[in-house]
């Protein structure tokens, strides 16, 4: 059987590959979308003291170590029987808000944004960070830069760094926040909201409005129907730091609403031993395969399936925001993948509306940053949204709150399945009859995309081309074709 | 094809915070992209193994290298990197040192296999682990092979400079650009090989704004049961173990200034060999004590051990078998 290899795909943490097998029709028969790393964490973090737990599993990933840190600090508070006072809360969700606008606003712009901004089918060259600019102006480049300033700002001020910060501990945070430092997170923050709005009115002129980039939206190449997974407050509402999870099925109906501690109940994975990592699935529908539909486990965990697991936005802005896009899309849930993008940036929009309210409440100055952990130290969980999707962390210590166990289920993780089957799709509808054409490798590319894997964070604000090379060889291993992809 | 000196960044086993420090540079990545061609940067732009194969040896003037050597796929690509780049610099604590990831050298691989793949919440009734090569129905498909110990660059290849930091700060990412752009202009001259670079030549102590009233402690404590912290004092004079004492200077002392304690990230200080001997040698300074019942009753206020004081370089420190290689050569 031919085969198509892909690899190595770059803008990865690490490395990975994709092997497309050709029937002898020329046809896509199977593809395989590998991640050959694994760094063990869940072992080498036995022994270790669990307030030492968001600053170690930071280092999973140095692109989204903010989520890692709260679901830790979460997780630690829990083992402690804890509940931080108020300022703490507020004091890491604003960390954490800010965070979020920066990593939605780089994601945007410098990998999504590319394929639209600049067009699926402009040429390579142009189509990366630099063809945007190119594209929408200095000016607005100016402005990308930045709102990632102002974000890695507020995350340095309250946690220390800009990269693994280090503020949150059991029972609350270390860093007590002055009336000058609020007021300038403040300005940022206000900044931001401006900013969110003018990336969604970008978005309406230039994508909406286009029909090609509608029909592409709109049409069958990037459409799955599965359950969407989402962090909700108490009025259903999107929220990143806190609440309970919510999965609702393909119809939009809500499938189960869970408290982090009841994760396990909810949630299992799936071991292959072509690839480190695992498949989760919803365990109460149970794994199919990588299929679509009502009775398979595969969910999805997303910008886009959090607005669809949840009944609205919290913050009035990013509300009307919300109604449009299902008002447009004629209702929920919304299954063409594409959306997420949009989704996105709806999101971006209530992190900087929550940034400010949170920077203008009162108490935020407040002392009373921690409370003494009194209890004797068991078991817990902590979950947050991480911009990639629902991060859970899980840890079990002995009397002295050393670790004994660990369980982890990481926010790109939970969207394994789906982009294996993305990728399945955008492949098996492009490449017929032996034939593989350039346009294959956007195609592929924007089905990874999709879901902002973190294996591409890294590259937020560079040259926003996935570099690619599609190898066509026989089985024997002899070359027929191969077609690059160069970053201009 | 440009006549600018080849740059080539390279990730390896890694979080990929050193690449986000990197790009928070901001705008000197134009002064990389202005005075260096970009030959091999896969998270930026797209060149392959097999480009990099097809260049002569030296043809890269300065390749940065983060993470450590967790698969053979790193492996192999630190030996061709190494053939192919005049000036190899061991990038970040991953690279330089091992860091948290380097503690997976405290067990077995089998265990950490075992952990992984049978969590509470893995259903894996057949006790499936990955496999290097699987025969799938279509042909047979492969992922690299998983090393038994974590190494840093240095134990795999001959590295030139060291720049320690998880990540390094941007601001020493800025600087070390900076002077490497000096050199080529002729303006000034590399440093001696095996030098550690982008950091200072103390310790964070030397950095720290807090007070320090070279007080002595009769017990640690562990930062969430006498959180607040007095914040103006110095954090281990407070019983907080602070690893300020045994690590290099050059963040600008990020994490005591919010009140949390260093933990180690920019390694060992300048001329230490073994950045936990060091460590021990500063706590027992501080302890207030003599009889060894009270010495040992005040250590035991430090919960791990191994954690405290290998928590970033146990893959390069003598605990770890064989000679440490981070500061090979180093003056």
């Amino acid at each position: 059987m031919e085969r198509v290899t892909i690899d190595p795909i770059t803008r990865l943490e690490g490395h990975g590959k994709i092997d497309i097998f050709l029937d002898k029709n020329g046809d896509v028969a199977n593809s395989y979308f590998q991640i050959p790393e694994l760094r063990g964490f869940e072992r080498f973090c036995v022994g270790r003291p669990v307030e030492e737990m968001p600053l170690l599993t930071n280092r999973i990933c140095g692109v989204c170590p903010e989520a890692h840190h709260m679901a830790g600090a979460k997780a630690a508070d829990a083992v402690y029987h804890v509940d931080p006072p108020r300022t703490a809360k507020m004091l890491r969700e604003l960390l954490y808000m800010a965070f979020y606008a920066t990593d939605h606003t780089t994601h945007f712009y410098a990998l999504a944004g590319p394929d639209f901004i600049v067009g699926p089918d402009a040429p390579v060259a142009e189509r990366n960070i630099l063809g945007v600019i190119h594209k929408v102006g200095l000016e607005i480049g100016g402005k990308v830069i930045q709102m990632r300033k102002y974000g890695h700002h507020v995350v340095e001020m309250i946690g220390g760094r800009k990269v693994h910060p280090a503020t949150a501990i059991p029972g609350g945070v270390t860093k007590i926040l002055s009336e000058d430092e609020r007021k300038e997170i403040e300005q940022m923050g206000r900044w931001a909201i401006d900013f969110a709005l003018f990336s969604l009115q970008a978005f309406n002129d230039i994508v909406l409005a286009n029909k090609t980039y509608l029909d592409l939206i709109l049409g069958d190449v990037y459409y799955h129907q599965t359950y969407y997974m989402g962090l909700v407050d108490a009025n259903n509402k999107v929220n990143f730091y806190d609440g309970k999870v919510r999965v609702v099925d393909p119809e939009g109906k809500e499938f189960c609403k869970y408290e982090p501690t009841d994760y396990v109940k909810h949630i299992a994975e799936r071991v292959e031993p072509w690839t480190y990592l695992k498949f989760p699935y919803l365990k109460n529908v149970g794994w199919k395969g990588f299929v679509d539909g009502k009775d398979s486990g595969v969910y999805v965990a997303s910008p886009l399936s959090r607005l669809n697991a949840s009944d609205g936005m919290a913050t009035p802005l990013a509300q009307e925001q919300y109604e449009k896009m299902y008002a447009t899309l004629g209702g929920k849930p919304v299954h063409h993948r594409l959306v997420t993008h949009w989704a996105r940036l709806i999101e971006l929009l209530y992190a900087a509306e929550h940034w400010v309210e949170l920077a203008t409440d009162p108490e935020i100055t407040s002392p009373n940053v921690h409370k003494k952990p009194t209890e004797v130290p068991t078991e817990g969980v902590g979950i947050v949204e991480a911009p990639r999707g629902t991060l859970t962390h899980h840890y079990w210590t002995d009397e002295r709150g050393l670790i004994t166990k660990v369980n982890l289920i990481v926010g790109t993780t939970n969207n394994y399945a789906p982009i294996q089957m993305s990728t399945n799709k955008a492949a098996r509808a492009l490449i017929k009859g032996g034939k593989v054409n350039e346009g294959l490798l956007n195609m592929v590319e924007m089905g990874f995309r999709i879901y902002d894997p973190c294996f591409g964070c890294a590259t937020h604000s560079l040259p926003g081309q996935m570099p690619l090379e599609v190898t066509l060889r026989t089985e024997d291993g002899e070359v027929i074709d191969v077609i690059k992809q160069f970053v201009g | 094809m440009s006549d600018k000196p080849k740059f080539a960044m390279y990730w390896a086993g890694s979080c990929g915070g050193c690449e986000i420090a990197v790009l928070n540079i901001g705008e000197k990545i134009l002064d990389v992209d202005a005075n260096f061609e970009v030959a091999f940067w896969p998270v930026a732009m797209d060149a392959k193994y097999k480009d990099v194969e097809a260049m002569e040896d030296g043809a890269i003037l300065l390749t940065l290298w983060n993470g450590s050597i967790r698969n053979q796929e790193n492996e192999h690509v630190a030996h061709l990197l190494r053939r192919k780049s005049k000036i190899l610099v061991s990038f970040g604590s991953c690279a330089t040192e091992g860091c948290i990831p380097g503690l997976a050298n405290l067990v077995p691989m089998s265990e950490i296999f075992d952990t992984a793949y049978h969590t509470i919440s893995t259903d894996n009734p057949n006790g499936i682990h990955p496999q290097p090569v699987t025969k799938v129905p279509e042909g047979e498909i492969t992922i690299p092979v998983f090393n038994p110990v974590l190494k840093t660059l240095a134990q795999v290849v001959d590295v030139d400079y060291y720049m320690p930091g998880c990540p390094p700060e941007s601001h020493q990412i800025a600087a070390v650009i900076d002077l490497v752009i000096q050199v080529l202009q002729g303006k000034a001259q590399l440093p001696p090989k095996g030098a550690v670079i982008g950091a200072g030549g103390s310790t964070v102590c030397e950095e720290c704004p807090r007070k320090r009233n070279v007080k002595t402690i009769k017990a640690f404590h562990r930062i969430q049961e006498v959180a607040p912290l007095d914040p103006e004092l110095c954090l281990l004079e407070q019983g907080i173990p602070c690893n300020g004492p045994a690590t290099r200077s050059g963040c600008d002392s990020r994490c005591p200034r919010v009140g949390a304690q260093c933990i180690g990230c920019y390694g060992p200080a300048e001329g230490v060999i073994d950045y936990g001997a060091r460590l021990v040698t500063a706590f027992a300074s501080v302890i207030d004590a003599t009889e060894p019942e009270e010495i040992e009753r005040i250590l035991d206020g430090i919960p791990d051990p191994t954690g405290q004081f290998y928590r970033f370089n146990l893959a390069d420190s003598l605990f770890h078998a064989g000679a440490p290689s981070f500061g090979n050569g180093r003056k």
